[in-house]
């Protein structure tokens, strides 16, 4: 028998012998019997001194060619056992996806934060500045400065905890109105500010009044300012609140520090517009008040009306969470039952 | 106020439905609480005359009668009003009808005798009992003789009406009546309205020599009477007692009800007194005095003091002033002479009247608000009109005046560059002057200027501001544009305590705990709790309740309150956090001062039992983990110290620690003291509360790249006996302090003072971990380093190394 036929007979049998190994351990003894010094193939290459000098150079390559097929064929023999043991070990590891994942600790945002953080990115994209006044308020500003003085009939709409004669918790955001106005430089540009927080009235608690609740007061006060603009800007609030398939309309109102004053409604999220019990058949809830600052107010707090003018507006944050999402009773926003607080957890 | 829709319909050329002219109401001018047309929702109501009545066998008060509907057959009804009498019509529920809130009325027997229906009153067909005529509220109602039995009852009853219920604004005292709904219609509709005027036949005596008033003009700017003799009281007319019930006014005699009616349409209320009960001839408009009493006609006693506008005679007060008549004076049986009051009385009195005697009547709203005063003679004709017409009266000559102080009206210059400016609009000067005119005001123009004359009876339009209101509502909002502010622009952003505030709140968070919002105003005794600084308490001047009295100075009792109602719904696992103000006065302040403060609670576990891990009660370290964490996001400078403070009567002695940054106590944390919770029923509950605007004022730590280690890091453990009141933080300082130049961190791993150590002592582990920045290091550096700090534990804290 030639070497060279010697040497295919080799690779025929060391690639049946590597194609028969069953494991890892095998795989190695394949290696050592075919490429180990002692292995057949180095045995071939000694008897290569007695060949032709011309036959050698072939007789080698053709040895180096089946060393390497049969290293490849071990390489891939060993991939192949190695990965039937993983997968074995993987199916072992099989896991019911369905049981629950591990509770971790999370808090959620109030609902009304929610509904006050959505309004101050709102505003503050729109060159608003976010102002906070304090709960326990003076009457001149609560009352006084927003044009309702101490016999103003308007006073018996909204019942006040009054802490002294002058001293009372504020009924409303509106005294930041007057606050702002007071501190404003308008040779540096317009006012522009909400001012979010929480208001008390003198009320029974029900599943409709809290004697605590938020609003957020809205105003704008620059030269050419015009009731149109607070219409636009109640219609950029409705659609960012509430989606732009809500429409605003404004109906005539009453409050002493805007003239003219509106109420705002927006489309009835229960039916659409269409008229239903929620909406009393109208298609339309109202929302918010709000009107352009009356010349008194502005006076009051030191401001030309002759020059500058614009507009205010008052929104209840909780009012809007209530119809936002149904909540039938506000005093839920205040009793913290952690059912409710995790309910609104929609993010973005 | 209701207003009837058909009213209106007499003066007004609508085609409008009554919902659409609600509608268009709500939209123009005031806010409309309700349509309603009184027949809605009833069934099968007619006349019914009656034919025969007598006694049921079997009952000592029920009455069979047999009832002509119109049919062929009369019908046997069992009836057990006392009123019911043959001949009267009388408005029957046929079987098979609908009476008041969706009753069904069947064929049925009453103490064995079949009965084919009912006979009803008023209030079983809908009416309020404050509205059903006296003679009618404990019987059925009889409707009047040339009734058509068989026909349907509702318009005899004026129930085919519809009431519009308007939501009247403080301001618009005008739309209290129906001819200042008109006005407002006449604008709105763009069309005429023809209201009529009053022509007065008088006859008899002039009123002169018979009465005299004496006004004090401070009081009642205007005051009017006229005297009408031999009158004869009467029922009123039904159409007239219709437009009362309608109104929501309950028919009393034709004298009373003329006035009522006269206020209705002129919104002037009027007051009839019955001038044979006056001592003497004269009549005072004065303040009370203290001490004088009067009976209203309600005959309900008040005290009257000097505050109270009477209307009196010589011998004292025969009425409070724009509110209510007394009873004395009043019309009654046997009435021939009445002396008929308009008048316009200082709101200021009369809302303070109405409020101090809770007499907030129809005529007390109107003059809170403000009548038209150049309507005071109109209407006191038109009710002496009235009182000759349906009740046969002597209007006597001329009309007695003791005040006649008549405003002048408001004249308003205003420019059509001024309304579009306000406005966003393109209005022309057409439209303007058009819309201010269909008020009814008065419009001159001159260049760009409309000089507007403003009636009396419109007394909220005093400033040009007012007139854009008129020319907005009318013009319409739905047709004004939609636009943004422009001008010159402004930034917006958030300031330093806004972040930190919204920082704060993510923070903790993410950290497992919701955001509550509890009640600012709470009990005394909850307000003083859980104190962080010395401070007097506020409270409501005339709070609702106790529990919301005082104004608080922690924000832990909210949340304690906040666990006990999730507590008792059986909520056990509780996590809040809550963000807000305590309110701290100063004596002698009378208002307090406001800080932000930040505040959490947790109770049961923070992570609740799962198939994969058990539940872990909340301890102390839980919550000092979340504070601690907090601290970190809050990146304060300096460092967070936790010293133990037993003094805190709220929490308990031994686990509660003050929280320090920089030596400044900013806040505490630990548990509620058991007692404490017990009073609040809640379990074992951890607690923390910081002063968030001293978070806020801190210095903080700008977050700075620091570089991470290429080298490997060396680690070593070393465990101690130590005696028990040596603390943690001593070792850690130690460590830290002796640790060597290499020493990265120290980090406890284990604590035990369990059976195998020692009586009095405990046994703590720590890792030390060792770290060059620059090179490998060598094992024997970090040998000595450690070496040099196993000894200097033994020797200052004497520590007993394992």
């Amino acid at each position: 028998m030639s070497l060279k036929d010697k040497l295919s007979e080799l690779r025929q049998r060391g690639l049946a012998d590597i194609k028969q190994s069953t494991d890892l351990k095998d795989v190695n003894q394949v290696r050592v019997q075919l490429l180990g010094k002692k292995g057949p193939i180095t045995e071939v290459l000694r008897g290569m001194r007695d060949l032709d000098t011309a036959e050698r150079p072939k007789v080698g390559a053709f040895a180096n060619e089946i060393r390497d097929d049969l290293t490849a064929a071990l390489t891939q023999r060993k991939e192949e056992l190695e990965q039937a043991v993983l997968n074995a070990q993987l199916a072992k590891e099989t896991i019911d996806v369905s049981l629950p994942g591990t509770p971790v600790a999370k808090g959620e945002p109030h609902v009304i934060q929610q509904i006050v953080d959505q309004i101050e990115d709102l505003f503050l994209g729109m060159g608003y500045q976010v102002l906070s006044g304090p709960e326990v308020e003076e009457d001149k500003y609560n009352f006084e400065m927003m044009n309702l003085p101490k016999n103003h009939p308007a006073r018996d709409m909204q019942d006040t905890f009054y802490i002294t004669k002058e001293i009372l918790m504020r009924t409303q955001t509106s005294p930041m109105q007057a606050r702002a106005m007071e501190k404003h430089d308008f040779s540096k540009g317009p006012l522009k500010m909400i001012s979010p927080g929480v208001v008390y009235r003198r009320d029974t608690d029900d599943p409709t009044h809290s004697h605590q609740f938020h609003q957020v007061e809205g105003l704008v006060i620059d030269k050419h300012v015009t009731m149109a603009d607070l219409k636009g800007t109640l219609q950029v609030l409705a659609h960012e609140l509430f989606g732009d398939k809500f429409d605003v309309r404004l109906r005539p109102s009453y409050f002493p520090f805007t003239e003219p004053s509106v109420e705002a409604d927006i489309t009835c999220f229960n039916c659409g517009g269409k008229g239903c019990k929620v909406c009393k058949n109208t298609g339309w809830i109202e929302v918010l008040g709000a009107g352009m600052v009356h010349p008194n107010v502005l006076k009051m707090a030191g401001v030309d009306p002759d020059v500058y003018g614009g507009f205010a507006f008052g929104v209840g944050p909780d009012r809007f969470a209530m119809l936002k999402y149904g909540v039938d009773d506000i005093r839920n926003f205040y009793l913290n039952d952690v059912r409710f607080l995790t309910q609104f957890t929609k993010k973005g | 106020m209701k207003i009837s829709y058909n009213w209106i319909k007499e003066y007004l050329d609508l085609d409008a439905k009554p919902v659409d002219l609600a509608e268009k109401i709500e939209r123009t001018s005031v806010e409309v609480d309700d349509v309603t047309k009184p027949s809605d929702g009833l069934k099968k109501i007619v006349v019914g005359h009656v034919l025969s009545v007598e006694a049921h066998p079997d009952s000592d008060h029920l009455h069979i009668c047999q009832v002509d509907v119109g049919e062929a057959e009369p019908l046997q009804i069992v009836c057990g009003a006392p009123n019911i009498a043959e001949g009267q019509n009388v408005i029957v529920a046929l079987p098979g009808s609908r009476i008041a809130n969706n009753v069904k009325i069947k064929k049925s027997k009453m103490r064995g005798v079949p009965s084919a229906g009912m006979i009803c009153a008023l209030q079983e067909i809908g009416f309020s009992e404050d509205v059903v005529p006296k003679a009618y509220v404990d019987g059925i109602y009889v409707l009047p003789e040339d009734a058509t039995p068989g026909d349907a009852v509702y318009d005899y009853l004026g129930m085919n009406d519809s009431l519009i219920d308007l939501d009247v604004t403080p301001n618009r005292g005008d739309m209290l009546s129906l001819y200042g709904t008109l006005h407002d219609l006449a604008a709105i509709y763009d069309k005429p309205v023809e209201l009529d005027h009053p022509e007065v036949k008088e006859d008899g005596a002039a009123i002169d020599d018979q009465l005299a008033v004496h006004v004090d003009d401070a009081l009642s700017s205007q005051y009017r009477m006229r005297l009408v003799k031999n009158l004869k009281l009467a029922p009123s007319p039904m159409w007239l007692q219709i437009r009362l019930w309608n109104a929501g006014m309950r028919p009393i005699n034709n004298v009373v009800d003329i006035t009522n009616y006269i206020m209705l349409k002129y919104g002037q209320p009027l007051h009839a007194f019955d001038y044979d009960k006056f001592n003497g001839e004269d009549v005072y408009v004065r303040t009370a005095k203290a001490g004088e009493k009067l009976t209203t006609l309600d005959e309900n006693d008040h005290d009257l003091d000097e505050n109270d506008i009477v209307i009196a005679d010589q011998k004292g007060p025969i009425g409070l002033a724009g509110v209510m008549g007394g009873l004395d004076a009043s019309i009654q049986e046997g009435t021939t002479t009445v002396a008929i009051e308009s008048a316009v009385f200082e709101h200021d009195h009369i809302r303070k009247a109405a409020q101090r005697h809770h007499l907030h009547t129809d005529a007390s709203q109107r003059f809170e608000r403000g009548v038209n005063q150049a309507g005071v003679q109109e209407a006191l004709d038109a009710a002496a009109q009235m009182m000759n017409e349906l009740a046969g009266g002597e209007v006597q000559k001329g009309t007695v005046v003791g005040s006649h102080n008549i405003p002048e009206p408001a004249v308003i210059n205003l420019t059509l560059t001024h309304v579009n400016a306000i406005l966003g609009t393109a209005l022309t000067m057409d439209q303007v002057s058009h819309i201010l005119e269909s008020l009814g005001f008065e419009v001159t123009i001159s260049a760009d200027t409309l000089t507007v004359t403003v009636p009396v009876r419109r007394n909220d339009i005093h400033i040009p501001a007012d007139l854009l209101e008129e020319i907005a509502r009318i013009y319409g909002y739905d047709q004004l544009p939609a636009t943004l502010p422009t001008g010159r622009m402004t930034m917006g952003s958030l300031t330093a305590k806004q972040r930190l505030v919204r920082a704060t709140r993510k923070s903790l968070e993410g950290l497992g705990l919701n955001q509550a919002i509890s009640y600012a105003l709470t009990t005394a005794d909850k307000a003083k709790m859980f104190m962080m600084q010395a401070s007097e308490t506020t409270e409501l001047a005339w709070p609702m309740t106790v529990d919301h009295a005082v104004l608080r100075m922690n924000l832990i009792t909210g949340l304690l309150d906040d666990i006990a109602y999730n507590s008792a719904r059986k909520v056990k696992d509780v996590a809040l956090y809550e963000q807000g103000r305590v309110f701290y006065r100063e004596d002698g302040q009378d208002r307090p001062a406001e800080e932000e403060h930040i505040a959490g609670a947790i109770t049961g576990t923070l992570l609740p039992a799962a198939w994969n891990q058990p539940a872990k009660p909340v301890d102390f370290f839980q919550m000092k983990g979340i504070v601690a964490a907090y601290l970190k996001d809050m990146a304060v400078n300096g460092d967070v110290t936790y010293v133990p403070n037993a003094d805190m009567p709220e929490m308990h002695p031994g686990r509660t620690a003050d929280i320090l940054v920089h030596g400044h106590r900013i806040g505490f944390l630990g548990e509620v003291h058991p007692s404490i919770a017990k009073k609040f029923k809640v379990g074992a509950t951890y607690v923390f509360e910081l002063n968030l605007q001293a978070i806020v004022d801190m210095p903080k730590q700008e977050n700075q790249y620091d570089v991470i280690s290429r080298y490997p890091a060396i680690t070593r453990d070393i465990a101690m006996l130590v005696d028990n009141d040596i603390t943690n933080e001593q070792i850690v300082a130690l460590i830290e302090r002796r640790g060597g130049a290499f020493l990265q961190s120290v980090k406890l791993f284990d604590v035990y003072d369990g059976v195998k150590v020692p009586k009095g002592k405990k046994s703590l582990a720590y890792t030390l971990t060792y770290q060059d920045k620059h090179e490998t290091l060598v094992d024997d550096a970090v040998t000595q380093a450690f070496d040099k700090v196993s000894k200097r534990l033994e020797e200052e804290l004497g520590a007993e190394i394992r």
